[in-house]
């Protein structure tokens, strides 16, 4: 318990230096770029969303910084996190925020769990079977796969499945003409929309599960327990999944959680070229926008979800190690 | 119950099997490397007899832990066994299967590690690893798996409430226990055990190997015992083998090797250890260091080192001769002839 | 491991024992290194020895050897874009729209420039950008890590927090943040904000290394002789870790082309440069696809891969061999070896 504990405190940590690090940006950069911003937009928003982004921006408010600073924290925690300045003018960031996340969550949350099973399940399939041309030709292949920037190989998919090959689409979460509900057919397409930017996000991210499981499982087949199942006259599948790969598995856990940074930042490209409506399509279009109280938000929310996912795979960890449980 | 793991006499009669329980022919094991081939282990062979303590001793890099694990049928690529047999209870296990070998292995021979830290499934409790072994072989009722998994435990010592415990729980010393403990589930006719007290203490290792001994001699099992140390082994050892450079040097009965011994190795290496009793000798190492195994000298193996190397020693390697019921690798001795192995 | 885009496991990774495999190839590597080179013989291994040592087993190993190739091509290009390709990247002077033909290899953009041009002249600040944030990070990276290392303590404790805490902050969000705030400043900027955020990673890896180092009897030689810590950080712990060094240097590198070509996609890149991510952005915004130019985006996006194959394999060779296990084993030969002796 005290492990998960300790978690929990740099996971607050953690949470605490984003939302330092989204107060103090702005204000380092010259001239402080979203005073001007605001300044321009200021005509249309409500006083209360006024008093927010004072806090937050440190614009035309009469506090002095410090008191910014907690009324920002302040903020945050009751989830004001004022208006979206430019996307949707006046219309609260929380609201557009939320209705983004679904399609993310869907997209890179099946998608990433899906590329971590196959690529754990093919890496120790690979360490298991060593020998032959395929265990030499199988990590340069891989280690290629995972340069390849994301965005670049979405787009070369669209080339040749969609516009060559016209065979799915690569534009929008949904085609257009339809009206959204919880209909077969509008289901149906939403799921044609999503098997492009999916794919590219599978092939991507499965790269990095395959070799690293490889290179644990070796190394784990290479220790003494595994070498005592074996005396002990223990089935092959046995000592695969009970002895090798529960081992084995268990930096690759960890890692799972660190390379989620990635992950994001690849599902936010992967967004952006397949125009999918999701928390990284609508970072950018902040970005494009400088609509700063909307960028910000979305950094928050990301953090907060890697975060979490951090934690979730910590406490799978001590459940599947003992060592890490402490007592005794 | 006629049937049931570690069946047989536990009234101290110390042979359930009589006669040859291991015969070891010409074994031999190459590491298949990029930079070439090391041969580890050269044309190997020794018999063991049911319910006999055999010691086999050497420095680092001798091959004596590869020569245990070719026994045992355990090696990994880059090693291979090019050559020999090893024929066990009758069968001869080169070649064999993992499949195969998996109604031999635990149940009429067990493995024990060098470090039990490294030996013991790191994520599972003690408990669940006794289980596997017995379960791999047909043992399925759990009050008798619990059941023998106490009475091993409390045959070496330990109070079976630790079958719960994870290794990382457990004392350097228990670990240990429990490893043999786990190797004598099944009461095997032949246990392999490389190393088992280097990772211990002194103290902790002479328990350890007093116990060891009076478990041999209660259940009757043969011992294969591989050490660097030879002043340890030599105390309860019924036979002793010294390996160098991948070969045997030199093979008898323990008391005439540990007294006697005619090789200059074997002599080298019992010089090296100093008594805590008699006379105060100067320490005499053997200079010098063992031979590249990827490059083998023409000749003896020794005669680099040796103080009493003669010309021929370089020109042709010795074979085994027989002194006094000992065997020899050694050319002073080839031309004496008296007494047979 | 400093694989490619691989997150740190918990540490170290954990060694054997001394299994029979070691026994037989002492001379060759040390198990147990979390990753880069063997360390050899520990104190006194200079730069210049592990350099050299470096040289031999890039030219042994298939990854190292075409990895090295791609850098050394890419540099070349990046040195003398003029003597490749004639044309200014930036004019634009051409008919628009162009597909390939032999005065326009690639073709020409929208804005009627000439694509080769733009690759060629693409690849100098795509390497500034790489080898720039390799330097700083890694020197960054080094400084923390050894640091905590040898500091110990609440040094440690504290550097660590800080490393952890940027690990796992999703640095593309916090780019792509800090680049909108920062919009079109220049390459320096780039390469100093990345640097700065990237450094983690590597630091947790030499921090694992130079601990490992702490207590070697050099070290403790070293302080004996009344050496400062400054000193001894520099001039001895570094130089021992060159190999790693090397590796967390690539890794940095990587990084920074796929972080960079990938700010420069969203359009946060310095406009005044004409780089591979630059091209991207441009082509996507005028539908190279839809408009027949696939090269112009094809193209660019290739060299990403092939400048970050290059530093990939080059680290992925060097894991390998600080490794050996993870080498390409020769198949199994089953043991049916009957060799009648």
């Amino acid at each position: 318990m005290r492990f998960v504990l300790r978690r929990t405190g740099f996971f607050l940590l953690t949470l605490w230096v984003a939302l330092t690090l989204n107060f103090v940006l702005p204000r380092l950069m010259p001239g402080n770029p979203a005073l001007a911003i605001i300044g321009k937009f200021k005509g249309g928003i409500s006083p209360q969303a006024v008093k927010v982004l004072e806090a937050q921006f440190g614009v035309g408010t009469h506090q002095n910084v410090l008191a910014q600073y907690f009324s920002y924290l302040g903020n945050t925690a009751t989830f004001k996190f004022g208006v979206s300045l430019t996307t949707q003018p006046g219309a609260s960031v929380g609201r557009i925020v939320l209705d983004a996340v679904p399609w993310t969550l869907g997209l890179v949350g099946v998608t990433t769990v899906l590329a971590f099973i196959l690529g754990t399940g093919i890496g120790i399939l690979a360490a298991w079977r060593r020998g032959g041309a395929l265990d030499g030709l199988m990590p340069p292949i891989f280690v290629i796969m995972t340069v390849i920037p994301y965005f670049w190989i979405g787009l070369v998919l669209i080339l040749v499945f969609g516009v060559k090959l016209k065979l799915l689409p690569y534009f929008f979460t949904y085609n257009f003409s339809m009206t959204p509900g919880f209909n077969l057919a509008f289901i149906g397409n939403v799921a044609e929309h999503a098997i492009l930017p999916a794919f590219t996000l599978l092939i991507t991210t499965i790269g990095i599960w395959i070799l690293t499981m490889r290179n644990t499982m070796i190394t784990t087949l290479a220790e003494d327990y595994v070498r005592m199942a074996r005396a002990k006259g223990l089935p092959g599948h046995r000592i695969m999944l009970d002895y090798a790969a529960r081992n084995a598995i268990l930096p690759n856990l960890t890692g799972f959680a660190m390379s989620l940074g990635f992950v994001v930042g690849g599902a936010i490209l992967i967004e952006e070229v397949f125009n999918y409506q999701g928390v990284g399509y609508l970072l950018l279009q902040a970005v494009g926008n400088d609509d700063y109280p909307l960028m910000q938000a979305l950094f928050l929310l990301i953090t907060v979800a890697v975060l979490l996912a951090i934690l979730i795979s910590d406490v799978a960890t001590a459940i599947l190690d003992p060592r890490t449980r402490g007592a005794g | 119950m006629s049937s049931g793991p570690g069946d047989g006499p536990r009234d101290g009669s110390a042979t359930r099997l009589s006669g040859t329980v291991l015969e070891v022919r010409d074994l031999s094991v190459e590491y298949v490397m990029e930079r070439g081939t090391v041969l580890a282990v050269d044309r190997v062979s020794f018999d063991l007899a049911a319910g006999e303590f055999l010691g086999i001793v050497g420095e680092s890099g001798c091959g004596k832990s590869t020569l245990l694990f070719a026994v045992a049928q355990l090696l990994v690529p880059p090693a291979e066994i090019t050559g020999g047999s090893v024929t066990f209870k009758g069968r001869n296990m080169v070649g064999l299967t993992d499949t195969e070998l998996s109604s031999v292995r635990w149940k009429d021979l067990s493995v024990v590690m060098q470090s039990a830290m490294n030996a013991l499934n790191p994520v599972k409790a003690i408990q669940a690893q006794f289980a596997d072994a017995m379960r791999a072989h047909g043992v399925t009722s759990k009050t008798e798996i619990a059941d023998r998994s106490a009475e091993v435990l409390k045959m070496v010592g330990i109070d079976p409430v630790h079958l719960k415990s994870y290794p990382h729980q457990l004392s350097g010393g228990m670990r240990q226990r429990s490893m043999i403990a786990m190797a004598l589930l099944f009461t095997p006719d032949l246990v392999i055990m490389d190393e088992p007290t280097s990772a211990l203490d002194v103290v902790a290792q002479r328990s350890l190997m007093v116990q060891i001994k009076e478990l041999q001699e209660r259940l009757g099992f043969a011992i294969i015992f591989v050490t660097h140390d030879m002043s340890l082994v030599s105390h309860f050892s019924d036979r002793l083998i010294v390996m160098y450079a991948g070969e045997v040097a030199e093979a008898g009965a323990t008391r005439q090797v540990f007294d006697s011994p005619q090789h200059p190795y074997s002599i080298g290496l019992l010089e090296a250890f100093p008594s805590i009793r008699g006379p105060r000798v100067p320490l005499t190492g053997i200079p010098g260091s063992p031979p590249d195994l990827a490059r083998i000298p023409p000749g003896c193996r020794f005669a680099p080192r040796c103080p009493k190397v003669m010309s021929r020693c370089t020109e042709a390697p010795p074979e085994l001769y027989p002194v006094d019921g000992t065997l020899v690798r050694c050319f002073l001795h080839d031309g004496e002839g008296a007494g047979h192995g | 491991m400093a694989t490619v885009q691989t997150p740190p496991g918990p540490g170290e990774a954990g060694g054997g024992t001394e299994t029979a495999q070691a026994e037989a190839l002492a001379p060759v590597a040390s198990a147990g290194q979390p990753t880069g080179l063997p360390l050899g013989g520990g104190g006194g291994i200079t730069g210049a020895r592990s350099l050299r040592r470096m040289g031999r087993a890039i030219t042994s190993n298939r990854k190292a050897t075409v990895g090295t190739a791609l850098l050394v091509l890419f540099i070349l290009v990046g040195l003398f874009p003029g003597v490749i390709a004639h044309d200014n990247p930036q004019a634009e002077i051409y008919p628009r729209s162009l597909s390939p033909s032999t005065q326009h290899w690639l073709g020409t953009t929208s804005f009627g420039q000439d694509i080769f041009a733009q690759v060629v002249w693409g690849t100098r600040p795509v390497l500034l950008i790489a080898f720039g944030v390799g330097l700083l990070a890694t020197v960054v990276a080094m400084m923390i890590g050894v640091a905590a290392a040898y500091l110990g303590g609440g040094w440690d404790g504290t550097l660590n927090v800080i490393t952890d805490v940027l690990l796992v902050i999703p640095l593309f969000p916090l780019l792509i943040i800090i680049g909108s705030y920062l919009h079109g400043a220049g390459t320096a900027v780039m390469i100093a904000v990345i640097a700065a955020t990237s450094w983690s990673y590597t630091a947790r890896q030499l921090r694992a290394q130079a601990l490992s180092l702490r207590n070697r009897d050099f070290l403790n030689a070293a302080k004996v002789r009344g050496e400062r810590p400054l000193y001894i950080i520099c001039m001895e712990i570094i130089p021992t870790m060159t190999s790693l060094l090397v590796a967390a240097f690539l890794t940095n590198a990587l990084y920074a082309v796929l972080f960079s070509s990938s700010l420069q996609f969203i359009g946060l890149g310095d406009p005044n440069v004409t780089s591979w991510g630059t091209m991207l952005y441009w082509a996507e915004n005028n539908e190279a696809f839809q408009t027949g130019l696939p090269l112009w985006i094809i193209v660019p996006g290739l060299c990403i891969v092939a400048l970050g194959a290059g530093f990939a394999l080059l680290n992925y060779a060097f894991d390998e061999i600080g490794n050996p296990a993870l080498r390409p084993v020769r198949s199994m030969r089953r043991a049916r070896v009957q060799r009648a002796r």
